[in-house]
């Protein structure tokens, strides 16, 4: 099932080339907004790289189910002998290969374009590693309720976005505990909990939407 | 290339009292049927009369409001993955992956089935010249053979299919004739929605229209 989901997201790359280019461009534009003092960047680098990669990341939600959702896949996906719950983690796991894996290299790179303390690095790439595969997951709960609705782009954002301001905070928060000299360990555990959570009530959620959106 | 065999248990797949609600709206109600191993169950009506929605409610795609649909004695909402298992569903769409090639877009359903046959299926319909072809060049017709060359890659004993023949050219209904006739004598059931003429063998038919109307004006009054 992953591998399928991976052979169709490389066959059309443009998808997720799109994801990661709106990451760079969103994030080159606040030097240019703010001004190159780079005691501002650095205050601000933590917030704008998770904030611009959040973002990036609603861009390719909406495709992740709706694409099979329109040609009927998604059918006789949830008609194949395994639960509709293993094929919507199939599918987030997938788009988190095609999708987070990606924001994850690039977020560093992004860490040296906003001058980002040395110390902030470590803590960077270790939010961004538990917050993206909940963003996923949370992400396909939404794309699974729009199903269907017209302008889903939008109504994915408005659904999954207030959902994902603990993460946004705690990710944060590591980043500028470790640049402040605290431990950045309390938020990743908090992180790592929320990706727990979100594991186990996600599948169940996004297939209930699923179900609903086929009748 | 092997042949598939569900034959020596005789299955029975039936269904008492079905209502089916869309919209708000009573499509049909208290509807019965009943076919076994090596039958096939023509499902006939004018647009609109249910008959796609008795086919989704026959996968287990929806539920309906009242009645219950079994498989040997025993309601498919039981265990909808066992279910699944045993039945092959063509809709209205043909679930196509435009960039994939057509044998690529067989070989990940046979795949992700656990189970098949990627050559008999291509064999079946014809697409073998076009088995290397991206999907996307595919006709409309040829999108339909490609969807119905699943049903013939993958076991599974129980055909449900909706309006196969839309699209397709004399030569291809007259394979997928053979198709289902080779799945009825190998003990298999199937179950098909037409309003144009497939030649099946000596079916049982259920005209659904049978099956409106009379409570519509009953069930839609009060609410």
């Amino acid at each position: 099932m992953v591998r399928r989901e991976l052979r169709l997201a490389f066959r059309q790359p443009g998808d997720a080339a799109a994801v990661l280019i709106f990451f760079v461009l969103a994030t080159v534009l606040f030097p240019f907004g703010i001004g190159p003092e780079a005691n501002i960047l650095a205050r601000i680098a933590p917030g704008v790289v998770l904030v611009a990669a959040l973002l990036a990341a609603m861009l390719s939600l909406e495709r992740m189910f709706a694409a099979d959702f329109e040609d009927g896949s998604l059918e006789l996906l949830a008609l194949l002998p395994i639960p509709l719950e293993a094929i919507m983690l199939a599918k987030a796991l997938a788009h988190w290969l095609t999708t987070g894996l990606p924001l994850l290299v690039a977020a560093p790179l992004m860490g040296v374009l906003l001058n980002l303390p040395d110390a902030g690095y470590a803590p960077l790439i270790a939010a961004m590693a538990l917050a993206t595969p909940t963003v996923s997951l949370i992400g396909a709960v939404g794309a699974s309720l729009v199903l269907g609705a017209r302008r889903g782009g939008v109504l994915i954002c408005l659904l999954v976005l207030p959902l994902l301001i603990p993460v946004l905070i705690f990710s944060a928060g590591a980043v500028d505990a470790a640049m402040a000299g605290f431990g950045a360990k309390q938020h990743l555990l908090l992180l790592g909990g929320l990706l727990l959570g979100a594991l186990v009530l996600c599948p169940w959620a996004s297939g209930a939407a699923l179900r609903q959106a086929m009748e | 290339m092997a042949e598939f065999c569900y034959c020596g248990d005789m299955n029975q797949f039936s269904a008492t009292g079905l209502t089916c609600m869309r919209g708000g709206r009573v499509v049909f109600s208290k509807l019965d049927f009943e076919v076994e191993s090596g039958r096939a169950l023509l499902l006939v009506g004018p647009n609109g009369s249910g008959k796609s929605s008795l086919l989704r409610l026959m996968c287990g795609l929806a539920r309906p409001v009242a009645g219950a649909i079994a498989w040997n004695g025993e309601a498919i909402d039981d265990n909808p993955e066992q279910h699944a298992a045993r039945l092959n569903f063509v809709g209205h769409l043909d679930a196509v992956k435009p960039s994939l090639t057509v044998a690529e877009n067989l070989a990940d359903w046979v795949d992700l089935r656990g189970d098949g046959d990627v050559a008999r299926g291509l064999a079946r319909f014809a697409l073998r010249p076009l088995a290397e072809m991206p999907a996307r060049l595919l006709s409309a017709g040829q999108r339909r053979r490609l969807a119905l060359a699943r049903i013939a890659a993958s076991p599974a004993a129980l055909w449900l299919l909706d309006e196969p023949t839309v699209v397709l050219d004399r030569d291809s209904v007259a394979a997928l004739e053979a198709a289902i006739d080779d799945h009825l004598d190998r003990g298999g059931i199937v179950v098909l929605s037409s309003n144009v003429d497939v030649g099946l063998r000596d079916p049982i038919v259920l005209r659904i229209d049978d099956f409106t109307s009379v409570d519509d004006a009953l069930l839609d009054g009060p609410a």
